[in-house]
């Protein structure tokens, strides 16, 4: 094996931040890959830029998705790397691992690739980083074999995740890892066989906290939400009005006004009507304030990065939606939004983009959804409108 | 002779069911966790209608890890947390402890292994970002080192917290975004600023014209079918490298001229203010590996001020909307020019349209 003189790789293991130089160094003990990685990585360093050749299609049988195909630029000089392929593995629901299953996932790790691993993927997926073509069967087989599955990539439906949930939270308003496994389950064949115009993300936020970022990062972003009163828990009030000024960190910090604190009494009063649900007083007074009974969420269309034509944060297309297994209305109305993206995008137009493109309205007519205020900010600016033949005289 | 029957391929067996994941304390409370506390940094108590409580001790980690890593944590985990584990969103690990005596002394080991606790409450948490030079094809910039260096920088604002909210950082190493840094307190994020090299010899070799032409968002790309290639115009182009990813003889990646802006005020929660796209703070700083000191040295500078002028409570878009974009520029000292003014296709909504402004 090689050893790379790495001055600039050096310098990142210092510091208190635990160091990706020192994993890098702890997977080379056993990896002839990670060796070369970290010697590739010193030459992107000194020469600043990447040096993995561009794209590359690999991947196992019956799958067109979750392998990344990727070749070093410098295989004579990294022969090691000189193929460095990445599985991505479909995460169980809101991360959570028992030891006996990682052990497992390690083990074969070890055997079959550089010891590398990204936990987790930017989509949530775990990564495994690096293996040659070869192996690339054989690590799917076992990881198989002990029932993990591959994510997706592509133009295809990616892993969709979600936040903690119930699992480990007082304000997921339905059960988030049910619903993300549920669905995961369901549509499996569009995550693995990529056959759509551009990728398709799903992200389910169990609150307005959205912990998993789905308005930002998902096309479909599933967010719970309530209808009905603010639970308020008036002797835990009193608690915290003990230790800090309420009105200063709640009633003053309150977006729509909603919120008001009887110092007399120590009592909270909610105006619900004008509550918009942000969840900025159900954080600051987690004791003595819960979300509404009656749960579900709202589900909002479009997210995605800046390429190409700008960032979007999703939009509301259903205020409020029940989330209750089997989730047969969210089902029935994702199929028609997927036929619709399918039949009218163009090549690598994310959803989005589409129906900037078309026209919100023409979208709700495609998929049945109704018209309501609380899609829009405000009403548009201008007449014109597009007007159906049936509105006409005839 | 009868050939030996195919190994069956178990395909779309999706992953492992959440259910199996969940150690017996989580199991049993399950959707009736009642409150929660901070109890000290990096440490949160949840209490359940039941009565249970669980302790969540939330640690940094790398992202790019090792087996030996992975193998540590589980070890703590079958030491301290019945087996089992988590990772948040930021990619932090969080063991999930169901009895209070096990919390000192996993933090005892924590800081043996020198493995930081916070991220919890006010303060920074982890930096997500991308792949950068490690295992990327397109990037700008590397993406661990620059999260290596300004996480050592901002250390103390991870085990503490003594911030006004919570800060979140993110960071891209090109603007296809993998990291989706673009609703972040603050993104740090590679960029281009040169015009895609056409290889005329491969461009017909190793991509489909069309697609190319198709993929650049101001129509700067031509067809030049005389060589079977396309022309760009130069005076057109963003940089924004979406034609290198549909193919590679349009290299983008100009090691001189590569570098990072900086954008601020992004948010994804809706608390309070609504969710807010990050906007450009800095346009560019220089590639300077291995410790980028100038994109530390911003990051501190922006944290610095945010922290001394916030209000409590206030994530950095509510900061900024509560002062002004141009106190903004003026108490971070950050120089604003024609360069931070929009000129794509959303522009209008940014421009303002009162005489409401501050000096």
């Amino acid at each position: 094996m090689t050893e790379y003189k790495t001055p600039m790789m050096d310098e990142l293991e210092k510091g208190p931040w635990p160091s990706f130089v020192t994993e890098l160094r702890e997977a080379a003990k056993g990896s002839a890959m990670a060796e070369d990685l970290i010697g590739q990585m010193e030459k992107s360093y000194e020469e600043k830029k990447g040096l993995w050749k561009h794209g590359g299609i690999v991947g196992v049988k019956g799958y067109g998705s979750g392998v990344i195909g990727r070749y070093s630029d410098l295989p004579e000089e990294f022969p090691n790397v000189r193929e460095f392929h990445t599985m991505r593995v479909n995460q169980p629901g809101g991360w959570f691992y028992n030891t006996e299953t990682l052990k497992k996932i390690c083990d074969i790790w070890e055997e079959k690739g550089s010891g590398l691993f990204n936990f987790h993927g930017a989509t949530g997926d775990i990564i495994l980083l690096g293996t040659t073509t070869a192996e690339l069967q054989p690590t799917f087989d076992l990881l198989s074999e002990q029932g993990f599955d591959l994510g997706g990539s592509g133009s295809a439906l990616r892993t969709p995740s979600s936040c903690v949930g119930p699992a480990r939270c007082e304000w997921a308003c339905f059960d988030t890892l049910d619903l993300c496994y549920d669905l995961t389950m369901a549509f499996q064949d569009y995550m693995h066989r990529p056959a759509w115009p551009y990728k398709f993300k799903i992200k389910i936020s169990g609150c307005p906290n959205d912990c998993v970022a789905a308005i930002a990062r998902s096309d479909l972003s599933i967010i719970g939400t309530w209808k009905g009163p603010i639970q308020v828990r008036q002797e835990a009030v009193k608690e915290y009005a003990a230790s800090w000024s309420i009105d200063r960190y709640v009633t003053n910090t309150c977006p729509t006004k909603a919120f008001y604190y009887d110092d007399e009494k120590k009592e909270v009063r909610i105006d619900n009507a004008n509550c918009v649900r942000c969840m900025n007083c159900i954080n600051k007074m987690p004791k003595a304030l819960k979300p509404g009974k009656e749960r579900g969420a709202s589900l909002l269309i479009g997210g995605k990065a800046t390429i190409l034509r700008s960032a979007f944060m999703s939009w509301v297309i259903v205020p409020f939606m029940k989330m209750e297994p089997p989730y047969t209305e969210l089902k029935d109305l994702i199929g028609k939004i997927w036929d619709w993206w399918d039949e009218n995008a163009k090549s690598r137009e994310r959803i989005g983009e589409l129906i900037y493109r078309k026209g919100m309205p023409e979208f709700l007519r495609a998929t049945g959804l109704p018209a309501v205020p609380q899609m829009v900010r405000q009403p548009r600016a201008n007449p014109y409108v597009f007007w159906d033949q049936d509105d006409l005289e005839k | 002779m009868t050939a030996e029957a195919p190994k069956k391929v178990k395909t779309d067996i999706g992953p492992p069911n959440y259910k199996d994941m969940l150690s017996p304390v989580l199991t049993r409370n399950y959707g009736k966790w009642d409150y929660h506390e901070v109890v000290r940094p990096g440490v949160m108590k949840h209490t359940s209608e039941t009565g249970e409580g669980l302790y969540t001790v939330r640690v940094g980690s790398p992202r790019l890890v090792s087996l030996t890593f992975v193998r540590t944590i589980c070890e703590l985990a079958d030491k301290y947390s019945d087996g089992v584990l988590r990772f948040t969103s930021r990619n932090n690990v969080e063991f999930l402890l169901g009895e209070e005596k096990n919390v000192e002394p996993l933090l005892q080991e924590l800081e043996e292994k020198k493995l930081p606790v916070g991220g919890v409450g006010n303060s920074m948490t982890n930096i997500v970002h991308t792949q950068g030079w490690l295992h990327c094809h397109t990037p700008a910039t590397d993406a661990s080192g620059i999260v290596k260096a300004v996480m050592d920088d901002l250390y103390e604002h991870f085990t503490h917290t003594d911030l006004p909210s919570k800060l979140r950082i993110s960071m891209a190493c090109c603007l296809n975004m993998c990291g989706a840094v673009h609703c972040s307190d603050i993104a740090i994020l590679g960029i281009h600023r040169t015009p895609p090299r056409i290889d005329h010899e491969r461009v017909a070799k190793t991509g489909e014209i069309p697609s190319i032409i198709a993929s650049c968002p101001t129509a700067a790309i031509r067809p030049d079918p005389k060589n079977k290639s396309v022309v760009v115009a130069e005076d057109r182009c963003m940089y924004c490298g979406n034609c290198y990813t549909m193919s590679p003889a349009m290299e983008i990646i100009d090691p001189k001229n590569d570098g990072i802006a900086i954008m601020v005020g992004g948010k994804v929660s809706n608390a309070r203010i609504e969710p807010e796209f990050s906007r450009l703070a800095i346009p560019f700083l220089p590639n300077n590996p291995p410790r980028w000191p100038e994109v530390v040295e911003a990051t501190r500078n922006i944290v610095e001020v945010w922290a001394g002028d916030a209000h409590r409570g206030e994530r950095v878009a509510e900061w900024i909307a509560r002062i002004g974009w141009e106190s903004f520029f003026k108490r971070t000292g950050i120089p604003f020019s024609d360069k931070h003014i929009d000129d794509f296709i959303f522009s209008i909504p940014t421009m303002r349209s009162t005489t409401n402004f501050k000096w």
